[in-house]
């Protein structure tokens, strides 16, 4: 097996495939705990949906490059539901639902009407499933990759405290002068930046299992927010690995099995939370 | 010279008042309760003294050196943070953020201030566990400690009894007595509490259909405080 992973690796794609792979499946699950702790998560699923009907959009006006017109949209969306969140009549979830419901209804009904390829329903799963999109990267896509995965790595660091303090309190960071909205601008942007680039690996309806799976198998063992942290990433980029040589070697479809390996280590942590009894209330 | 001088002020939001014409003034090392029934308008006060609101008329003025981001505060406990994974030392360490600037990281400074306060409130033990899977009390001294981090001279308490058991809640009052009379930490407390309040604070603000603003003893001889305790059953023990 090992031979055969070998082979493989002697294919630009495929050493393109796993490069990419690994800093997306760090970039999600950074921010996966706090999105889960501020209770955020379906921030994610919405945002993976409007990205969707971007890329409808997209293919609908023949644009060349995806990622610059899907990207600036998916970030707008981002701070539109954030500030809807906060203070108007539609609830936060309740604007999510509609928005992302809206973007995938509406993103299908445009591809189908104006369908440029032969192959709509085979265009429409690998855009939901990301089937394929991460082997056929060309070399600029990856070195865009790479350009933002690390931003984001720097940008987390370097905000990693005040991103704690937000998610822990906002109330108290609010008083001590933090600037309570930027921080949450931020971590929305970085979100959106984050779903666009793992479309890329798993498609779009499989972007959040990238984010919440490894946050939560963290949260099971660990107890100091930074071991979390730490742990989810490792364990991210760990599980992302096995389901890329695993689909390669096996032939399945690269999203789907990645999530199935978050899923396993998942459910591998909730065991052993369950044995070392820190079980979680 | 006042830490904090409140004048004339009306609170509420979008312009519909929930509190009018209020004054008051805090001393160094004062004690003050700020009582009243609920929806009296007591979390709006003090949300407009840590600057997260915007009075609707009137002024805050801050004296003796204090800035309004050198509050300590201590909130009410969300919901979000009873499973909150972070150890007791990182989130004390989190009530030194107003000192960050534009710094990313806590200095070496910050984290003496941090573990000073673990000690005063006699977390050390603790330090390395998990928030989570500590009692209600210990939860509100670690809280505390955090306040205390933020706090040069002022600390601003919401509720900090509510939930507790009545023996944590004595604990609780004493910690914060010892603050304000061995430490000489300012302290407003909001509470509904009032037989607590009379015999802890120095100094009363009475919110709501009546206003009232003095001394403990002043209160206690006030119309407003025979009434309360008419109703409840005679004075406070």
């Amino acid at each position: 097996m090992i031979e055969t992973i070998g082979t493989y690796l002697q294919f630009p794609f495929v050493r393109y495939a796993l490069i990419v792979g690994v800093l997306i499946a760090l970039c999600s699950s950074l921010l996966g705990v706090t999105l889960v702790l501020k209770r955020f998560s379906f921030i994610g699923d919405g945002l993976s949906h409007v990205a969707f009907g971007a890329i409808a959009i997209a293919s609908v006006l023949h644009l060349s490059d995806n990622m610059l017109f899907v990207m600036p949209v998916t970030v707008l969306c981002a701070v539109l539901l954030l500030k809807t969140g906060q203070n108007t009549r539609i609830k936060g979830d309740a604007a999510i639902a509609m928005i992302s419901v809206g973007a995938l209804a509406l993103g299908y009904l445009l591809m189908h009407l104006f369908s440029v390829s032969s192959n709509l329903s085979g265009d429409v799963c690998s855009t939901l499933f990301g089937s394929t999109s991460i082997l056929t990267l060309t070399r600029s896509e990856v070195w865009l990759c790479v350009v933002l995965s690390l931003a984001v790595v720097a940008i987390f660091i370097f905000f990693y405290h005040r991103i704690f303090a937000v998610t822990f309190d906002e109330n108290f960071a609010r008083a001590a002068g933090t600037r309570v909205e930027a921080c949450n601008l931020l971590i929305a942007v970085i979100v959106a930046v984050i779903i666009v680039l793992a479309m890329n690996l798993v498609g779009s309806l499989l972007i959040s299992a990238l984010i919440i799976f490894p946050a939560m198998s963290a949260m099971r063992l660990f107890r100091s927010f930074k071991s979390v942290t730490i742990f989810s990433a490792v364990l991210s980029v760990f599980c992302a690995l096995a389901g890329l040589l695993i689909s390669i070697v096996a032939g399945t479809p690269v999203g789907s099995t990645i999530v199935a390996a978050d899923i396993a280590a998942f459910l591998i942590c909730s065991v052993l939370a369950r044995l070392l009894g820190r079980s979680v209330s | 010279m006042a830490l904090l001088s409140c004048k004339d002020l009306t609170l509420g939001y979008d312009g519909h008042p929930v509190l009018s014409d209020v004054s008051f003034t805090v001393s160094e090392g004062d004690y003050l309760c700020i009582v009243g029934e609920n929806g009296s308008g007591k979390s709006t006060l003090m949300k407009t003294i840590l600057g997260l609101q915007k009075p609707l008329r009137g002024t805050i003025t801050f004296g003796e050196g204090l800035r309004q981001n050198q509050i300590g505060y201590l909130p009410q406990q969300t919901a979000v943070q009873r499973d909150f994974p972070a150890t007791v030392q990182e989130i004390v360490l989190s009530g030194c953020q107003a000192r960050l600037g534009r710094r990313p990281f806590y200095s070496r400074e910050d984290k003496a201030i941090a573990r000073r306060n673990l000690e005063r409130m006699e977390l050390l033990p603790l330090m390395n566990r998990c928030y989570r899977e500590l009692s209600g009390g210990q939860q509100q001294r670690v809280l505390l400690a955090r306040a205390l981090c933020a706090a040069g001279k002022l600390l601003v308490l919401d509720e900090p009894v509510a939930g507790l058991d009545p023996l944590v809640t004595a604990e609780m009052y004493s910690l914060i007595r010892n603050l304000n009379r061995k430490d000489g930490i300012t302290v407003i407390m909001v509470s509904h509490d009032l037989a607590a309040a009379v015999q802890e604070a120095s100094h009363i603000l009475h919110v709501g259909q009546h206003l009232f603003f003095g001394t403990r003893e002043e209160y206690l001889n006030s119309d407003l405080a025979g009434v309360f305790f008419s109703l409840k059953g005679g004075e406070p023990a």
